[in-house]
C-alpha cells in the first residue's frame, strides 16, 4: 500500500506542510480502491491504476494570515464558475476536461512602450512565482480560501512599460466555442473581459496565478494563467487571459454589460453593499455550515481602502 | 390476468408516486453519502426548489392535457401532485431558514423583506399553504364553489415560483442575458399551460382534438 503514498511527489513550497499525508476522506477512498485492488489485482489491472492516479492532496494546515485554512484541492478543482463551459458549478471539472493549455501566449499590448506576446513558458522563466493564499468571494455569497501561486501582476506591466496615457487595464479571455461549450450561447457577450484601474493593477495583492496547491491550474480554475484580486468579487478574476491590454478608459466588462445595475466595474467586496437581489452581509466559506460575516474588502481593507478614498462605494459598485 | 385487474394503482399514478418520493429519498441519501455539491446547503435549496417548481408546473398540465388528449386521468392525479410540490416547498422553506440562516429570526425577517426575489418566494410558499390544507375533500365539499376559486389562486402562484428562480439567479431578463435559459423554459411551459385554460382558446382546441 506504500505507493499510495508515494504516487505523486509535491513540490515543496512555504504554504504546504513538508510532510505531505491524504485526508481523511482521500484515505478512506485511497484504503478502498486498494482493499478492492487487493482482491481484484489479477483480473482487474485497472484497479491497481486508479491508485496511481490518486493524487495525495496535501491535507494542509496552511491558512492565511486571518487564521483560516485552506480549502481542499477537491473543492477548489470541483466547484467553479466557468460559464465558458457550463454554468453548472459542479459539471465544469468535467466539460473542461481535454482543454488545450498548449501552447499558450498572453499578448500585453496597448498604451505601452514594449508591446510582447509572451509564450507561458517565458513568463514563468521571466518571473519569479510566489505563493499567496487568499480568501475568494464569490458575489453568489459563497468564499474560499485558496492557496495560489503565481506572479503579481504589476511585476509583467513592468516589463511592458505602460505609458502615462495607460490609465486602466483590459482582460481577454480565450475565445475557443468549439472547446467551450458555453460559448456557443447567445446570452452572453464573449469572449470574458474584464478591467481594473490601473492602480489596482499595480497593486501588490493583484496577482496572475499560474497554479493552485503546488500544481499547475487545471482548466476549470482558469489554466493555464488567470487574475486573482482577492478584494473584489470572484467574477473580476478573469480565466485564461489570452491578452491585457492598457487603455485611457474604463474597459467594458462582460457582467457589467449583462447587468449593469448589478455588477459594477469595480465590484469590491462589500457587506453594506447589496447585490439587489441578495443580500452581501454574509457569505458561506465552503467546508463550513454556518454563514460568517463578509468582511469589507474582503478583509484586505488595509492594503487596499487607500485607493478607494473619496469615493462613495455605494455609487461605485 | 385476474390479478392484473384486481391491481388498483395505474401506470401513471405509481409514475407520480414513484417520482416524487424518489427525488426525496435521492436527496437523503446524497445528504447522508456526502454527494452533495462543496455547498451543501445551497446544494438542498436547489434541489428541492427544482423538484417543487417540477411538481408544480406538472400538476398545472392536468386540465391542458384533458383539453388537448381527451385523456381524462391526469385530473385524477392532480392533487397528489400539487400536495408532493407543497411537501418540496416546505422542504425548501424549513432549509433555508434553519439550516441555511440557522433560524437568526431578525437576520432573516430583514434579508425576505428586503428583497424582492425573497418576497416572492415567501408569497408563493404562504398562498400554497390554504391549498395544500384544503385539497381534501372534506374541504371540497365545505367549499363548494369557493374552492374552485381558491385553488385556481395557483395561476398566479405558479408565476410568482417562477420570478423567484429567475431572480436567483445572475442574469437579465429584459435584455435576455445572462443565465435566464432554465428560468425562461419553465415560464413558457406554465404561459402556455395558462393560455390553454383561457375559455376561448381551450375550446378551440378541444373542438380540434375531437
Amino acid at each position: 500500500m506504500s505507493n499510495i503514498y508515494k504516487s505523486e511527489p509535491i513540490r515543496s513550497s512555504e504554504i504546504t506542510p513538508k510532510q505531505v499525508y491524504l485526508s481523511r476522506r482521500d484515505f478512506m477512498n485511497a484504503a478502498t480502491v486498494a482493499a478492492s485492488a487487493a482482491l481484484l489485482a489479477a483480473c482487474a489491472p485497472s484497479a491497481a491504476d486508479e491508485i496511481q492516479n490518486l493524487r495525495p492532496v496535501p491535507s494542509s494546515t496552511a491558512a492565511d494570515e486571518l487564521g483560516s485554512i485552506v480549502n481542499r484541492y477537491e473543492d477548489i478543482t470541483q466547484y467553479n464558475n466557468y460559464y465558458e463551459f457550463t454554468v453548472d458549478k459542479q459539471l465544469v471539472a468535467e466539460e473542461a476536461k481535454g482543454f488545450r493549455v498548449q501552447p499558450w501566449t498572453v499578448e500585453v499590448g496597448g498604451l505601452v512602450n514594449q508591446p510582447k506576446t509572451f509564450g507561458m513558458e517565458d513568463l514563468l522563466k521571466l518571473l519569479p512565482q510566489e505563493e499567496r493564499i487568499y480568501r475568494l468571494r464569490c458575489v453568489e455569497a459563497w468564499s474560499m480560501v485558496i492557496p495560489w501561486q503565481g506572479f503579481t501582476l504589476a511585476s509583467l506591466l513592468k516589463l511592458v512599460e505602460p505609458t502615462a496615457d495607460a490609465k486602466y487595464v483590459r482582460f481577454e479571455s480565450v475565445y475557443r466555442p468549439e472547446e467551450m461549450r458555453g460559448q456557443n450561447s447567445l446570452l452572453y457577450p464573449w469572449p470574458y473581459q474584464e478591467g481594473l484601474r490601473l492602480d489596482e493593477a499595480m497593486h501588490d495583492l493583484t496577482l496572475l496565478a499560474t497554479g493552485l496547491y503546488g500544481e499547475p491550474n487545471v482548466p476549470q480554475n482558469g489554466a493555464p494563467i488567470r487574475l486573482v484580486v482577492p478584494w473584489k468579487y470572484g467574477f473580476k478574476s478573469i480565466k485564461s487571459i489570452v491578452k491585457i491590454e492598457l487603455v485611457a478608459e474604463e474597459p467594458a466588462t462582460l457582467w457589467n454589460h449583462i447587468a449593469a445595475n448589478e455588477y459594477g466595474f469595480y465590484a469590491n467586496v462589500n457587506p453594506s453593499v447589496d447585490h439587489p437581489r441578495w443580500s452581501q452581509a454574509t457569505e458561506r466559506r465552503i467546508g463550513e455550515l454556518n454563514r460568517r460575516p463578509t468582511l469589507m474588502f474582503n478583509g484586505y481593507g488595509e492594503q487596499v481602502a487607500a485607493l478607494y478614498e473619496n469615493m462613495d462605494l455605494s455609487v461605485h459598485y | 390476468m385476474d390479478f392484473l385487474k384486481k391491481f388498483p394503482y395505474t401506470p401513471l399514478q405509481i409514475a407520480v408516486h414513484l417520482y416524487a418520493w424518489s427525488g426525496l429519498l435521492l436527496l437523503i441519501f446524497d445528504a447522508t453519502q456526502g454527494n452533495l455539491s462543496p455547498n451543501p446547503i445551497q446544494d438542498l435549496e436547489q434541489r428541492t426548489g427544482r423538484h417543487a417548481l417540477v411538481l408544480l408546473v406538472l400538476s398545472l398540465s392536468c386540465t391542458p392535457i384533458r383539453t388537448l388528449f381527451k385523456w381524462n386521468e391526469p385530473l385524477k392525479r392532480r392533487r397528489a401532485l400539487g400536495l408532493y410540490a407543497f411537501l418540496y416547498a416546505a422542504l425548501h422553506v424549513i432549509i433555508f431558514i434553519d439550516l441555511d440562516y440557522g433560524l437568526a429570526w431578525s437576520r432573516l425577517i430583514q434579508e425576505v423583506f428586503q428583497k424582492p426575489r425573497l418576497v416572492v418566494g415567501m408569497a408563493a410558499f404562504v398562498l400554497l399553504i390554504p391549498l395544500a390544507v384544503t385539497s381534501f375533500d372534506i374541504w371540497k365539499k365545505r367549499l363548494a364553489k369557493n374552492w374552485k376559486r381558491l385553488h385556481q389562486m395557483v395561476y398566479f402562484i405558479a408565476p410568482l415560483v417562477v420570478l423567484h428562480y429567475l431572480w436567483s439567479k445572475k442574469g437579465d431578463l429584459l435584455s435576455l442575458q445572462g443565465e435566464i435559459l432554465t428560468p425562461l423554459i419553465y415560464g413558457t411551459i406554465i404561459g402556455i399551460m395558462l393560455i390553454l385554460r383561457i375559455p376561448f382558446i381551450r375550446k378551440t382546441f378541444a373542438s380540434f382534438s375531437r
